[in-house]
């Protein structure tokens, strides 16, 4: 027996609270592909995906208009491209990220994660094929994200890999300059990926994953935001207790949307990703929530207190609610996706080097940040090397989604449209780290025990 | 499969003589139903049962959007599962 309450509460959440499943990701691997012939395997590539996903779509809508409950957005990932195509004899992948972006095309997805290498201790031959197509690659498709895992708890942090980013991250920019170098939103740079994120623009297919799998990201920063609304003046155990509650609401509807996408399709069920994710639409922010709390600003000293507070409570009410959790499953803080993040760093109140420390606390970086065109290679390439450090040494996934606007400078800002929002241009620190990066090498794996 | 009716607007004479006869058409059962005037406004929640029904839940929406549209009501049809699972563990 449903009560009159609860059908009220659940129809609220969806119409004024922005209660969404935000993907419906089908995982697919590529490993059976590999094909000395380039044009070969992206024949066979493009073959794949568009047979297993060709349902997706369609499932996705339906589910939506039968549960009445908004699916943003169905994506694919794929096996890292630089494992999938190394037998492949060329010195360019680009061929095959057309080749993914027809794919996506062709089904209908928006996204398709994937376009990665896998370098947290050294470079195969397929690995640095793939690095050096990237800036080409994502300048030539419109739909393929890129993502390159160059650090990781057990092995270190890759520098010489770091160094390398910086320079790929401004060739994309470049290449992309006249769409305000939307190319860098596509591309991420992690410590500790996870092979299971359905979220883009890091999602790929792990190699220890199956054959294909129904990865699904709920969503629900307005939800919660209005659920501690109801408790304002309440110490932050009830606060924390009331986000554990709705946590569990809003991950029972992922749950039950994984289960009925992954029995329609016929692929298997892999995890639900608990993380909160911000869309621009006011009422739809992460700030919001740590505002509600009580910080006059995001940004404001208590900031990375409140982030924690939220990040934990919303885990462990997450859990319960779902039988497999797994992908980033952290709240996250895009700046350019959250209108109360950008309303923050408008007034002055958050700064870089702010939103370093709240990455300490939360998944998963320093993401979707403007940053001056004129900032060098090897200062990106440093920030990339903090944030790997930061993931590295408190083992967790740790990303950085950088992008140097041509010709923008602090103050300006830049516009991308629809989930990628807008973002005003952030300060960096001018001092050179350029000896630092130069060096190269690695950076060893780091002790386990005496954690101080 | 059970589905959730749910009925918000301005009250009026004949709502659930018009949402009942549609389901009953359709050979829709319904099983429970809930309604009161709130302000004025028509708030009903219905539960009813499709095993036996001639349509789909996409055209049983399609006929209730229309339906709702001509009295000025909004009317949503969802599976029960949804709030089954977020509110009972």
């Amino acid at each position: 027996m449903i009560e009159l309450q609860d059908i009220l509460e659940t129809n609220r959440m969806i119409k004024e609270q922005n209660l969404d499943v935000r993907t419906i990701t089908m995982g697919i691997s590529l490993r059976d592909c590999a094909d000395p012939e380039l044009e070969a395997f992206c024949r066979k590539i493009y073959e794949k995906i568009t047979r297993t996903a060709e349902n997706l779509v369609k499932v996705g809508e339906d589910i939506e208009a039968e549960y009445g409950i908004p699916i943003i957005n169905k994506r694919i990932s794929v096996t890292p491209i630089a494992i999938a195509a190394e037998a492949c004899r060329t010195d360019s992948y680009v061929a095959v990220a057309e080749a993914l972006d027809r794919a996506a095309k062709n089904v209908g997805v928006n996204f398709i994660g994937g376009f990665s290498a896998l370098v947290q201790k050294g470079f195969t031959k397929g690995d640095l094929v793939l690095l050096d197509s990237i800036p080409e690659a994502l300048a030539r498709t419109e739909r393929v994200c890129s993502s390159v895992n160059l650090a990781s708890t057990s092995s270190g942090i890759n520098m010489d890999c770091v160094a390398r980013m910086g320079e790929i991250v401004k060739q994309t920019a470049h290449l992309t300059k006249d769409r305000d170098a939307i190319g860098c939103a596509k591309l991420v740079i992690f410590a500790n990926a996870v092979e299971d994120n359905p979220f883009m623009a890091g999602a790929f297919h792990g190699v220890g994953e199956a054959e294909a799998c129904i990865n699904v990201g709920v969503s629900g920063p307005g939800v919660v935001m209005r659920a501690i609304e109801q408790v304002r003046g309440a110490d932050l155990g009830v606060v924390a207790e009331t986000i554990k509650k709705t946590a569990f609401k809003i991950t029972r509807v992922g749950q039950l949307v994984a289960q009925e996408a992954s029995r329609r399709l016929n692929v298997p069920f892999g995890i639900v990703d608990l993380s909160l994710a911000p869309t621009p639409a006011i009422g739809d922010s992460v700030a919001a929530i740590l505002e509600e709390m009580g910080l006059e600003s995001t940004g404001a000293p208590g900031t990375t207190a409140a982030l924690a507070l939220l990040n934990d409570a919303v885990k462990k009410g997450g859990l319960m609610a779902s039988s497999h959790v797994g992908g980033l499953s952290g709240a996250f803080i895009p700046v350019s996706e959250d209108a109360g993040m950008i309303a923050a760093v408008e007034r002055g109140a958050l700064t870089l080097e702010k939103l370093e420390a709240m990455t300490c606390v939360c998944s998963v970086g320093l993401d979707m940040i403007a940053v001056p065109g004129d900032t060098s290679a090897a200062t990106i390439s440093a920030i990339i090397a903090d944030e790997a450090a930061i993931g590295v040494i408190n083992n967790k996934t740790t990303a950085v989604r950088l992008i140097p606007v041509p010709g923008k400078k602090v103050g300006d800002s830049v516009v991308f449209g629809g989930l990628l929002g807008h973002a005003p241009v952030m300060a960096v620190n001018k001092f050179r780290p350029d000896v630092f990066i130069a060096r190269g090498g690695r950076i060893p794996a780091p002790i386990r025990s005496l954690t101080n | 499969m059970k589905i959730v009716i749910s009925v918000l607007g301005r009250d009026r004479v004949g709502i659930i003589a018009m949402v009942s006869t549609v389901l009953a058409e359709n050979g829709v059962n319904i099983l429970n139903l809930d309604q009161t005037i709130l302000d004025g406004f028509f708030n009903m929640i219905m539960t009813a049962d499709m095993t036996q029904a001639k349509i789909s839940l996409k055209d049983l929406q399609e006929i209730l959007r229309g339906k709702g549209e001509t009295f000025g009501l909004e009317i949503r049809a969802q599976h029960a599962d949804i709030f089954q699972v977020m509110h009972r563990v």
